[in-house]
C-alpha cells in the first residue's frame, strides 16, 4: 500500500514535470491554422493612404454603428481609437516637425486599425463558448452576441488589441470589424474598400492580395506603377509612383498570419504593431493545456487513483482490509459504511 | 459521524452587523451595475478587461479558498489522519470562499443570461482555458457543497440522505482533489494567452506549475491564518502544534517554488529585468521577498512553534501569493496603449462586499452546524486581541 501511494504520486508529480518540459515546440495539441482556401481580407498600404476617412463614415454607415465624438454635441464624427461604437480608425504617427508623409523622423504616416481576421485567432481560441468563430471558407472571424456571456477574454487574448466592450449598457455585447461578411453574402466587397479613393485599402482574396503587395516590394521608388483600387478584381487602377517601403508585409507571418496585411514605408513598430514571433501564443497555451490533460485521459486516470486512495484513507490504516484493486471494491465499500475516526 | 459540535452563542455580533452594513452598501453598486451597465461603477476599460473582481475575487480569492483542498490533499491522500480536526472548518471556508468566487463572476461577466452555453456540449470550445476553468470550478463548487452536507445531515438527522452520501462521499472527496488541482494550474495557463501584454517577468510557460504551488502554500497558510483566528474568537483548544506541522510543509513547498521561479527568470534572461529598479521589478523582488520572509519563519521549528510568529509567517505566505496573482493578472499586465486602471470605490466595495458576505456566512454556519471538534471554553466569542 505505502508503496502504490509513493508510485503514484511519483507519477503525478512526472505527469506535471512533464507537461512544463514538453509544453511549447512539439505538442500536438492542435494543428496550427493554415490559411482557409477562399480566405478573404485586405491590403492596407499607408503610402496611398490620404487619411481622408472615407472608410470611417462608410464603416460606421454600413455596420450603423453611431458616431463618436469628443466635443459635447457628438456632430463630428472623431473618436480617438477603436472602440464599442468604432470599428476602423485611421491613426496618424507623427514625429517632429511632421512635414513629409511617409517619413519616419520629422514626418507622418497614416495607418487603418481594425480586427486583422488571424489565421490562428486567440480571439477564437480564448473563447469558452465559440461566440467568436472563423469562417472555414473566407477565414473571417465573426461574432454570435447570443451565445457570448462577456467574460472579454477575447480582449485579453487579442495580441492587436481588436475587440472591444460596451462598458456602458446595461446588457452589453463585444464589438469588432467582421468584414462586412454580411455585404460579402450578397456579392459585394467590406464597405472600407469600396469607397477608399486611392486604393489604400484593398479588397481581395488573401493569396492575391500577398501577390499584390509582392509586386509592390519589388517596385524601383520613384517609378510610376498601376496600382488597383477598391479590390483586386474591380478592373479599376490608378498610377501613382512607388514609394521607399519597408520590405516586410506585415500580417504574412506575424503570428501565424493574419488576413488583413500592411505596407508601410515607415517601421511598422511605429504605429504600435509588435514585431511577433511567427508562432501564436495560441499554440502555446493550448499545447500546455494538452500536455497536462491529453484529452481527459489523465484527469481520469488521476480520479480513479484519489477515489482508491481517499477510501483507503478513511478507513483508518488497515490497508489489508480492502483488497486493493481499485475499482471493484465499491459495492464492498457500500456494506460495509463509513467510519470515519 | 464526525465529532464536531455546532459552537452556539449570539448571532448579532459587532463583527457581523459591520459585515452586514458593508453587504448592504455592495448590494446597492450591484444593484447600479446591473442598472446602468459595469462602466457605472467600475474603471475598466477596454485596455484592462479584468480588474479587481476577476484579479481578487476569482483568481486570489479562490486560492485563499484553497484550504479545503489542501487539508483533503493531507488527510485522505496523504493518509494524514491527526489533521483531521481541520479539514470541516477549512472545507467550509473553502466552500464560502468558491461559491462568492462564482457569484462575482456573474457580476463581472457581460451577458449573464448565456451562462448556460458554458453546458452545451455543441457551443463549448473544448481549445479554451476559460473553458475548462469555469467547468472546474463550478463543479467544484457543487462538489464541496455536498462534501460538507454531513455537516447538515449531522444537524437535522437526515438519516437516509446521509447513507446515500456516505456511500458517494470518496467519490466526492477525490473530486474535491482533482478539479482544484486542476483549475488552480490552468489559472496560470489562462494568462499564456497575454502575450506580450504581460511582462516577462510573469509570462513563462510554467505559470501553470507557478499556480499550482502558489494555491497549495496559501491553502495552507490560510489553514494556519483561519485556525489561529477562530481559536482565539471562539476560544477553541489550542491547535498550534498541528498548525507548526503545516507551518513546516509550507517552508517545503515556498523552497521548491522560489527555485522553480527564480531559476526560470533566471534562465529566459529576464533577471535584469527585476533588478532594473523598474516599478515591475520591484513588484517582483517584493512579491519572492514575502514569500521568502514566511518561509525562513516556518522553517525554524522555535519560530513556527509560537503561534504568533507562525500567524505572522502565514499572513506574509498570504500575502506573497497573493501579489505573485495581482501582477499576473493585473499589475504586470500591460495593454501598451496608453490604457490606466485602478479599482473604482464601487468596484472595491462590491468585493468588500463579498467578503464580508463570506465572514458573516462562516461565522452563522459555525454556530448553527457541527464545524469544530476541538472543544470550546467558552461560548460567547471574545474579539481577537490583535
Ligand atoms: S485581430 Fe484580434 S480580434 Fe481580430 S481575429 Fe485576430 S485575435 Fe481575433
Ligand atoms: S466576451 Fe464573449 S466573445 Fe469574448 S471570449 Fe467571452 S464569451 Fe467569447
Ligand atoms: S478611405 Fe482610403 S485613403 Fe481615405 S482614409 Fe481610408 S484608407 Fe485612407
Amino acid at each position: 500500500m505505502k508503496m502504490k501511494r509513493r508510485d503514484l504520486l511519483k507519477g503525478m508529480a512526472g505527469g506535471l514535470a512533464l507537461a512544463v518540459l514538453d509544453a511549447p515546440g512539439k505538442s500536438e495539441a492542435r494543428t496550427i491554422q493554415a490559411l482557409p482556401p477562399e480566405a478573404l481580407g485586405i491590403l492596407y498600404d499607408s503610402t496611398l493612404c490620404v487619411g481622408c476617412n472615407a472608410c470611417m463614415a462608410a464603416c460606421k454607415e454600413a455596420n450603423h454603428m453611431p458616431v463618436e465624438s469628443g466635443s459635447a454635441e457628438q456632430i463630428w464624427d472623431n473618436p480617438i481609437d477603436l472602440s464599442a461604437k468604432t470599428l476602423n480608425i485611421i491613426k496618424k504617427y507623427e514625429n517632429g516637425t511632421a512635414a513629409t508623409k511617409d517619413v519616419e523622423t520629422d514626418g507622418y504616416a497614416f495607418i487603418k486599425r481594425q480586427c486583422l481576421h488571424c489565421v490562428d485567432p486567440s480571439c477564437v481560441t480564448a473563447c469558452p463558448v465559440s461566440a467568436l468563430t472563423k469562417d472555414k471558407e473566407n477565414g473571417i472571424v465573426s461574432y454570435d452576441k447570443d451565445v457570448c456571456i462577456g467574460c472579454r477574454y477575447c480582449q485579453i487574448a487579442c495580441p492587436y488589441h481588436i475587440p472591444k466592450f460596451e462598458w456602458d449598457v446595461a446588457y452589453p455585447e463585444i464589438v469588432k470589424c467582421q468584414l462586412c461578411s454580411h455585404l460579402i453574402e450578397q456579392g459585394g466587397i467590406s464597405a472600407c474598400c469600396s469607397v477608399c479613393p486611392t486604393g489604400a485599402s484593398l479588397f481581395g482574396r488573401v493569396e492575391d492580395l500577398i501577390e499584390e503587395a509582392r509586386r509592390r516590394l519589388q517596385m524601383t521608388p520613384g517609378k510610376t506603377y498601376a496600382f488597383p483600387v477598391s479590390s483586386m478584381d474591380s478592373g479599376k487602377t490608378h498610377n501613382f509612383t512607388a514609394p521607399k517601403y519597408i520590405r516586410h508585409i506585415y500580417g504574412q507571418e506575424e503570428l501565424g498570419g493574419t488576413q488583413v496585411m500592411y505596407l508601410s514605408a515607415v517601421p511598422f513598430e511605429n504605429f504600435g504593431l509588435d514585431a511577433f514571433p511567427k508562432e501564436s501564443f495560441v499554440s502555446m497555451s493550448s499545447g500546455i493545456q494538452y500536455a497536462i490533460y491529453k484529452g481527459m485521459v489523465y484527469p481520469l486516470v488521476v480520479l480513479a487513483a484519489l477515489m482508491f486512495m481517499v477510501k483507503k484513507n478513511k478507513h483508518g490504516e488497515t490497508p489489508d482490509a480492502n483488497p486493493p484493486a481499485p475499482r471493484q471494491d465499491q459495492a464492498l465499500l457500500t456494506q460495509r459504511g463509513e467510519d470515519n475516526e | 459521524m464526525s465529532d464536531a459540535k455546532p459552537l452556539g452563542g449570539r448571532i448579532l455580533t459587532p463583527t457581523f452587523l459591520v459585515c452586514l452594513l458593508v453587504i448592504g452598501v455592495a448590494g446597492y453598486y450591484t444593484y447600479k451595475r446591473f442598472l446602468l451597465g459595469i462602466g457605472a461603477v467600475a474603471n475598466l476599460n477596454d485596455g484592462f478587461p479584468w480588474g479587481l473582481w476577476i484579479s481578487y475575487d476569482v483568481v486570489v480569492g479562490s486560492a485563499f479558498a484553497c484550504g479545503g483542498y489542501v487539508m483533503a490533499l493531507m488527510v485522505y491522500v496523504f493518509n494524514g489522519g491527526r489533521f483531521h480536526p481541520l479539514v470541516r472548518p477549512a472545507l467550509l471556508a473553502s466552500m464560502f470562499g468558491y461559491s462568492l468566487a462564482g457569484v462575482s463572476v456573474l457580476v463581472d461577466i457581460g451577458r449573464y443570461f448565456n451562462v448556460y452555453n458554458l453546458y452545451l456540449p455543441w457551443q463549448i470550445n473544448l481549445h479554451s482555458v476559460m473553458l475548462e476553468v469555469a467547468l472546474c470550478i463550478t463543479t467544484y463548487v457543487f462538489v464541496m457543497w455536498l462534501e460538507f452536507a454531513p455537516a447538515f445531515v449531522e444537524k437535522w438527522k437526515l438519516k437516509k440522505f446521509g447513507a446515500v452520501l456516505d456511500k458517494v462521499v470518496f467519490v466526492l472527496i477525490a473530486l474535491g482533489v482533482l478539479l482544484p488541482t486542476m483549475h488552480q494550474s490552468s489559472l496560470g495557463t489562462m494568462m499564456l494567452m497575454a502575450g506580450y501584454k504581460l511582462s516577462p517577468l510573469w509570462h513563462t510557460s510554467t505559470l501553470p506549475l507557478l499556480f499550482l504551488f502558489t494555491a497549495l502554500f496559501m491553502g495552507f497558510a490560510m489553514v494556519i491564518f483561519e485556525g489561529t483566528l477562530s481559536g482565539r474568537v471562539y476560544r477553541l483548544e489550542d491547535e498550534t502544534h498541528l498548525l507548526a506541522k503545516i507551518g513546516k510543509i509550507i517552508a517545503y513547498l515556498i523552497g521548491v517554488y522560489l527555485i522553480l521561479r527564480l531559476q526560470n527568470i533566471f534562465v529566459r534572461g529576464a533577471m535584469p529585468e527585476a533588478f532594473s529598479g523598474s516599478f515591475l521589478g520591484y513588484m517582483f523582488l517584493l512579491e519572492n521577498a514575502l514569500l521568502l520572509g514566511g518561509m525562513f519563519i516556518l522553517a525554524y521549528p522555535g519560530y513556527r512553534h509560537s503561534p504568533r510568529l507562525l500567524f505572522i509567517a502565514a499572513v506574509l505566505v498570504l500575502c506573497g501569493g497573493a501579489l505573485f496573482r495581482f501582477n499576473t493578472y493585473i499589475i504586470g499586465y500591460n495593454p501598451g496603449t496608453g490604457w490606466k486602471y485602478f479599482p473604482s470605490i464601487g468596484e472595491q466595495m462590491i468585493t468588500y462586499g463579498l467578503i464580508a458576505l463570506e465572514i458573516a456566512g462562516y461565522m452563522l454556519f459555525v454556530k448553527f452546524f457541527p464545524v469544530f471538534s476541538a472543544g470550546h471554553k467558552s461560548a460567547a466569542p471574545i474579539p481577537v486581541k490583535e
